[in-house]
């Protein structure tokens, strides 16, 4: 026996999935039938759509992108670290700590200010230019360094006003039990504000995914700079096609994982 | 007959426009002027002080003389600015003729089209003093345990990573001047250009820059050609290989060559 | 007459330009059982507050156990554990399970695994059954018992509240009453705000009628309910009473 309530809920999905699909596939066959019919579609296609040439490109293309994840993976972990030690050093309120902050708000001023691609020729090709021997001059090190000092700056930004989001009450709630400041940060407000800014810093994720492409710049061969190095051997631009699908591989599901994690932490909560 | 017709109607009307009748009539982007791209910006020694206009460099010489030879008059070149990527992108381009240096390369010419060549360029390895000091030599075993560094756009990669086969995979850069930074920060040793190129780059923008040999280009099994790249299906491709034909019959390409690329004997040969 | 657990003398507050408290004289004898009340306004959480140094006291004293509290520069962090205070709102840790909530400020403050007695006040308390859950799956009175036993975990000789039924459904408000009256059994000292005039009447050993930022009326609740002398608590019992 079905409801009334349920009998008009199965009615409106059904309509609802009904115009869902009816304007999606207008959509799809406009796209299909008309792009192919402008003018330049054949010329196009042969130079970003070229089947062969993707896939004679992709594994070279995937292995470089082996460089990309090994970049990012050790730059999150120091753009953690590094962050979370400045919004901490933002928000010190003890007087003799006023170095450290003032210290805190000139670094993410001075690295949020300057372009990631700047940052990165500078600290890639000017520190080792003073003389380090090898192989402390590598640009994977000094370019790492570069992303991880605009990163942080972002995330001590994105950390702070969590931090300070965290409504007075809980700290005094803590304060009143005799937690020490130190353990209220670290027990009571870190851990709500860090929740709290999860999609910021999702974003950030994908971003700095992105951003690694930049150390191409000053010497590693990571998948840009290889589809760049295909694109001008082959005269084709389809190996950054490759590229993009292959980046979207990865950051598609990382943000939708991310998605999952903050539903599942909410519903199991309610 | 009608061929006999259609050929004094082409007659007509060319020589209307030039001096003297051509083939390129109809085939130039606008009528009456051919339309030359080269670099943003030109290099030394193709182009001299990035000013193609003062037929200063062997690119800009080499340009104004096929241009002579196809009928057109100095005044009746124009030049354009075009980025690789520009150069091989689908769709209408802005010029007739892009010289600089494009490497004839077959799977390029699928995609374009090329003139014959008009230069064969020598590949040179540039590297540093220091590093000679610390006993570099012209030499492939030498060679194979440097640190590389090439310009990503060039066919210098390929070269370092089949020929020279070295040890540690090479690091990869957007232009000469990062590979000079590169140098200059100690991260690389070695960097393969052209010939010129690597002088250019070792004289004005190193302090301490050596050009430490060159490849032979003869003995190379498909040594680097530059030519002028066209649109594909360009219908003046006739022409302008027509023309270096010509320039070659005649000498005065060898002699535009030896003008602007002299510095280039005096190279050891790398063994 | 034993030594006051709890004696403040000429206490006075400000915010800013404004004072709030304008000199407050009480004095809490151990086992005792003080109620605050008094319009909205009239001081009740400020002085709370300035009991366990919350906050800051411009002047006079705050004397716990003969201890000067309200000593500027006075290091209060030892003080805390010995006087525990519930909130108006619930200000449990969200991010925390009940038992997490209770559990961190044994382990963190006195350095002790505290299971055992942790587990026994969530029994005595009927919420045995919740250790596990997160604040919001719980209701609003078992929240605010959760603020209690959290206090008490830390094993606190007086306990401050603060209207600590206001935001509650009423049928929630017994629930929470039953806890303080299961304390007064114990001989908490304790000091509330409230506006349950009926509990008041009931528990309290001293009511204190607050108006305006001084203490305008105090003694044994049958005299306040019953024989208010001053003007303003005539007043405002009729109000709350009605
Ligand atoms: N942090 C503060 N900053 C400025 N003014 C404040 C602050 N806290 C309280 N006040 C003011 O002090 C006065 C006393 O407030 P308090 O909260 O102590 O009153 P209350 O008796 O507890 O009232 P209620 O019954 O509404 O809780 C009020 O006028 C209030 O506006
Ligand atoms: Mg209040």
């Amino acid at each position: 026996m079905t409801t009334r309530r349920a009998a008009y809920e199965a009615r409106q999905r059904r309509r609802a999935n009904l115009l869902a699909g009816g304007s999606t596939a207008v959509v799809l066959i406009l796209l299909i039938v008309l792009v192919p019919l402008a003018p330049g579609w054949e010329g196009v296609q042969a130079s970003f759509f070229n089947a062969e040439i993707f896939a004679r490109t992709f594994p070279d293309l995937l292995s470089a992108f082996l460089i990309n994840i090994a970049i990012f993976a050790w730059s999150v972990p120091l753009i953690a670290a590094l962050g979370l030690a400045i919004a901490l050093a933002r928000g010190a309120r003890a007087p003799v700590l006023f170095p450290l902050r003032i210290f805190g708000a000139i670094y993410v001023d001075l690295f949020r200010g300057i372009p990631v691609v700047l940052l990165v020729y500078l600290v890639g090709f000017g520190i080792p230019g003073l003389g380090l021997p090898r192989p402390w001059n590598s640009p994977y090190i000094w370019g790492t360094v570069a992303l991880v000092l605009t990163y942080s700056a972002y995330v001590a930004e994105v950390l702070r006003s969590g931090i300070e989001s965290i409504h007075e009450s809980q700290r005094n709630a803590a304060v009143c039990l005799g937690l020490s400041e130190r353990d209220t940060m670290r027990y009571v407000v870190l851990p709500q504000a860090i929740r709290r800014v999860v999609p910021a810093n999702m974003n950030m994720l994908v971003a700095l995914q992105k951003d690694v492409a930049l150390l191409s710049f000053i010497g590693p061969v990571e998948i840009l700079r290889q589809a760049g190095i295909f694109k001008s051997l082959l005269a084709n631009f389809t190996p950054y096609v490759a590229a993009a699908v292959i980046f979207l591989c990865v950051t598609v599901p990382a943000t939708r994982y991310a998605d999952y994690l903050m539903n599942r932490d909410r519903n199991a909560r309610t | 007959m009608k061929t006999f017709l259609t050929a004094t109607l082409l007659t007509l009307t060319a020589s209307g426009a030039f001096a003297a009748g051509h083939c390129s009539a109809g085939k130039t982007l606008t009528e009456g002027t051919l339309t030359i791209a080269t670099g943003n910006p030109a290099y030394y020694p193709w182009v001299i002080d990035d000013a193609p206009e003062a037929k200063q460099g062997f690119e800009a010489a080499v340009a104004y003389a096929i241009a002579a030879e196809m009928g057109f008059a100095d005044n009746a070149v124009t030049w354009v600015r075009t980025s690789f990527d520009e150069a091989i992108q689908p769709g209408a381009k802005n010029f007739d003729l892009n010289m600089q240096q494009f490497s004839i390369t077959a799977d390029r010419d699928r995609v374009v089209d090329f003139s014959a060549p008009y230069y064969t360029a020598p590949q040179a390895v540039m590297t540093t003093v220091e590093a000679v000091d610390a006993g570099a030599k012209p030499t492939m075993e030498s060679l194979k345990a440097m640190k590389w560094g090439v310009v990503a756009s060039t066919t210098a990669l390929p070269v370092v990573t089949e020929t020279i086969q070295p040890t540690q995979s090479p690091l990869v850069y957007d232009d000469n001047a990062n590979i000079t930074a590169a140098m200059q920060a100690g991260q690389i040793d070695a960097a393969l250009f052209d010939l010129p190129t690597a002088l250019f780059t070792a004289a004005v923008l190193m302090d301490n820059g050596v050009v430490l040999g060159q490849f032979d280009a003869s003995a190379a099994e498909s040594p680097d050609q530059f030519g002028a790249l066209m649109p594909e299906g360009s219908a003046l491709k006739e022409c302008v290989d027509e023309a270096l034909a010509a320039l070659t019959a005649s000498g005065e390409l060898a002699a535009i060559e030896a003008e602007w690329l002299q510095a280039a004997v005096g190279v050891p040969l790398i063994k | 007459m034993p030594e006051p657990r709890l004696a403040l003398r000429g206490v006075k507050k400000s915010f800013g330009d404004v004072e709030v408290l304008h000199g407050i004289d009480l004095a809490v004898n151990p086992g005792e059982m003080v109620c605050l009340i008094g319009a909205s306004g009239s001081g009740k959480s400020t002085l709370l507050r300035c009991m366990n140094g919350l906050e800051p006291v411009d002047d006079g004293e705050v004397r716990l156990d003969g201890v000067d509290i309200a000593e500027p520069g006075f290091d209060l962090a030892p003080i805390r554990q010995k006087i525990g205070i519930v909130f108006q709102s619930f200000n449990l840790f969200p991010h925390m399970t009940a038992y997490d909530n209770v559990a961190l400020a044994p382990r963190r403050v006195l350095a002790e695994d505290a299971r055992t007695r942790i587990e026994a006040l969530f029994e005595r308390f009927g919420l045995a059954a919740h250790m596990g859950k997160y604040p919001d799956q719980l209701s609003g009175g078992q929240q605010q018992r959760v603020a209690v036993i959290r206090a008490l975990a830390m094993r606190p000789q007086t306990m401050l509240f603060d209207e600590i039924t206001s935001a509650l459904d009423p049928e929630l408000v017994d629930e929470v009453l039953d806890v303080l009256r299961s304390l007064r059994d114990d001989g908490m000292t304790m000091v509330l705000a409230t506006h349950e005039m009926g509990f008041a009447r009931e528990l309290a050993d001293r009511i204190c009628f607050m108006d305006k930022g001084v203490i305008a009326e105090e003694g044994a609740p049958d005299l306040i309910f019953s024989t208010p002398q001053r003007e303003r608590t005539k007043q405002f019992l009729a109000s709350v009473l009605r």
